[in-house]
């Protein structure tokens, strides 16, 4: 059982190649970006750029107009929490409890990138996926689930699931092309940044009675 | 007019517009009432036959397409919409007497109507999707205004979140599975990532973490609805998948997979209650034993496990939602539900208190009160199967005893002088005594809850015959 081999596009398969390798290196840089930074501004930013990367995966495999909706979903989640973290009092603060070294960061980060590796060319192989493909959705998904495990602040939990889901969704959108599930995926997207709008506000406490 | 709109579409708008109310008796009283003539219509409304009303005539079909998928809800399906929607009707209806009735009330009917989405969707995996949404409205349910997000919370979001992906991807799998039969690596990979998923979604032990801290840190009542409707949804998701794929159910593993997690889950469950110094943090104990008993029911096989399985979900209701009640009293009467803050509360608190002990002996096991019949049923049955489980299930009952009898030292330890006063209110009073009733008389007439339950095998196809 294999997933249908991505041909989206009429420009040459050496360029479509490059192409994807370039949006998987967008996607190491994001992911490495998001662990490093400490501004919540550069964080949001970093996501959306992430967004584009994941975008043009989900691309490969589905049509432009369906991954549009991946793309236009992810950047009103970046809005989202970007108007909910500016509107509330207290801005998110940097970790206490977590080895804040940049160095430990970035060396972790790097370590998820080289297993994930080896492990996209065995699911390319599974799953008749392009390998840039494959890596870029498994980086996804490691780095996000690195987030998860080394954070307990709001912000960082919901742009963790979120680099995890985008992931997902790059290696889901080669097996499932149905646009019930492009929808669904979207939303939950989006409830999640709204769930994340209203932790991040949730000290600041009911406004009127 | 379709099922899926009446049971939850209906359902669901409702929720919205209740976001607008401001009062709390006003909402619960909307939403309880809701969920009663959903039961009522589960109940007597025929589905996909004409009904004559004088001239007019229609009819109720069960299905409905949204974006070339459907949504199906049968008359086979109704003894369990009957069910989850009366479940929700007990837990709504008490919720404005404890201050939670518009959270529960906007949020909890929110919930249950996405619940029974993903159990009425077709293809069914693509349940995992709405199973995601629905934690996602749990999230400003469980969470207090006012008070940071606590570990517990994040927890339960990143778990259950994590877990759809496995599912969503497992049910690719299985649909290949359906197109080359005996394909065993093929078979292999699903079963690991379902398992994946379902460890996540049913939060079995390591994944279980998530639940005292949350019984913690939350509203108890709110936090109980969460605990009771999550796990139990969840389960009949599961059983969904054991319905449908012969391989799957008649897999030889799997009574050792059910058998192995539900012990582990029932001696951790057991052996932490038996420690826990907060009212809260055991009934989140509890509630992971809980769902040992609910695997082990599983893992005797057959029509009897099924049975067994079920006929724990109206003691379990009825003994969780009590606990919840009570322990949301006495923390609108203390400070925290510590048990140095609750140390001799029976004296301020009694009805509260005797609910507490209560449901926390029932759900214990002890005889007379609603839980014992089925455990003792389950305990035979273990017994004989696997005489090893059974005695884990004692370890895990003498656990779930102890804490119970602590929390009754605790509740009655009050220093001396203190005066016998009721600071409950009357719907509080009326509330706890009734359900201390209902959990004595369901011990001694257990057939009563077997009559609401005897259908419910028969939702499962194959599992149930």
């Amino acid at each position: 059982m294999t997933a249908h081999i991505p041909c989206t596009s009429n420009i040459s398969p050496f360029m479509t190649e490059t192409l994807y390798w370039i949006a998987a290196s967008l996607i190491l840089l994001t992911t490495i970006g998001l662990l490093l930074s400490h501004d919540w501004r550069w964080s949001l930013g970093i996501l959306a750029i992430q967004y584009l990367g994941s975008f043009w995966l989900v691309h490969s495999n589905w049509s432009i107009s369906m991954a549009a909706v991946k793309l236009v979903a992810g950047w009103m989640v970046c809005a989202i929490l970007g108007s909910a973290i500016f509107s509330s009092h207290e801005h998110p603060t940097s970790e206490t409890s977590w080895p804040q070294g940049g160095l430990f960061r970035f060396l972790v980060g790097s370590l998820i990138a080289l297993i994930t590796f080896p492990l996209a060319q065995n699911a390319a192989t599974w799953l008749n996926l392009n390998p840039a493909l494959a890596w870029g959705s498994l980086l996804l998904m490691g780095m996000g689930l690195l987030q998860l495990g080394i954070t307990s602040r709001p912000l960082r939990v919901i742009i963790g699931l979120l680099t995890f889901l985008s992931g997902f969704e790059i290696i889901y959108s080669a097996v499932e092309s149905s646009s019930l599930i492009a929808a669904l995926l979207a939303v939950v997207n989006l409830c999640l940044a709204l769930a994340g709008a209203y932790l991040l506000n949730v000290n600041v406490g009911e406004i009127s009675k | 007019m379709s099922t899926p709109i009446i049971w939850v579409f209906l359902p669901f708008c409702l929720a919205a517009f209740l976001c607008l109310l401001r009062s709390e008796r006003l909402s619960g009283g909307i939403a309880s009432g809701m969920a009663f003539i959903l039961v009522m219509a589960a109940w007597l409304l025929p589905i996909d036959t004409p009904i004559n009303v004088g001239s007019l005539s229609f009819k109720i079909t069960s299905s409905m397409i949204i974006l070339g998928r459907h949504l199906v809800l049968t008359s086979a399906d109704t003894p369990l919409l009957a069910f989850i929607y009366a479940a929700a009707c007990f837990w709504l209806a008490a919720s404005a007497t404890v201050h939670s009735a518009r959270r529960l009330s906007t949020f909890g009917l929110g919930i249950t109507a996405l619940l029974v989405s993903s159990l009425a969707v077709e293809p069914f995996l693509y349940a995992a999707l709405l199973i995601e949404m629905a934690v996602l409205l749990a999230v400003p349910m469980l969470s207090l205004p006012g008070k940071t997000p606590g570990r517990g919370l994040l927890r339960f979001l990143i778990f259950q979140t994590v877990a759809m992906p496995f599912i969503l991807f497992s049910g690719w799998l299985l649909a290949g599975i359906e197109a080359n039969p005996g394909n065993s690596m093929l078979e292999l990979q699903a079963a690991i990532l379902l398992g994946l998923g379902f460890t996540l979604l049913l939060a079995i032990v390591p994944f279980s973490t998530w639940i005292p801290v949350l019984s913690e840190e939350s509203h108890p009542y709110t936090a109980g609805f969460i605990l009771w409707i999550f796990p139990t949804l969840a389960f009949l998701f599961g059983l969904g998948f054991l319905d449908r794929y012969t391989w799957l159910r008649t897999a030889p593993e799997l009574t050792k997979l059910l058998t192995t997690t539900g012990s582990l889950m029932l001696f951790t469950g057991g052996v932490l209650a038996a420690f826990q110094r907060h009212l809260g943090r055991q009934l989140g104990t509890t509630v992971i034993a809980e769902s040992g008993f609910s695997l082990l029911a599983l893992s005797l096989g057959g029509a009897t496990g099924l049975n067994l399985f079920f006929l724990l979900f109206v003691p379990r209701l009825v003994s969780l939602a009590i606990w919840a009640f009570s322990l949301s009293v006495l923390a609108g009467g203390t400070s925290s539900l510590r048990f140095i803050d609750v140390k001799g509360v029976a004296r301020t608190h009694p009805f509260a208190a005797i609910g507490v002990v209560l449901a926390s002996l029932s759900l214990a096991g002890l005889p007379l009160l609603a839980c014992f019949p089925v455990r003792q049923a389950l305990w035979e049955g273990l017994a004989r199967q696997t005489p090893g489980i059974a005695l884990v299930m004692l370890i895990s009952n003498l656990g779930l005893v102890t804490g119970g009898v602590r929390s009754l030292a605790v509740l009655t330890m009050a220093p001396g002088g203190v005066k016998w006063e009721i600071r409950e209110s009357l719907p509080q009073m009326i509330f706890l005594a009734l359900g201390s009733f209902i959990l004595i008389i369901l011990g001694l007439f257990p057939q009563w809850a077997m009559a609401i339950l005897v259908r419910l095998p028969y939702v499962f196809e194959h599992l149930g015959r």
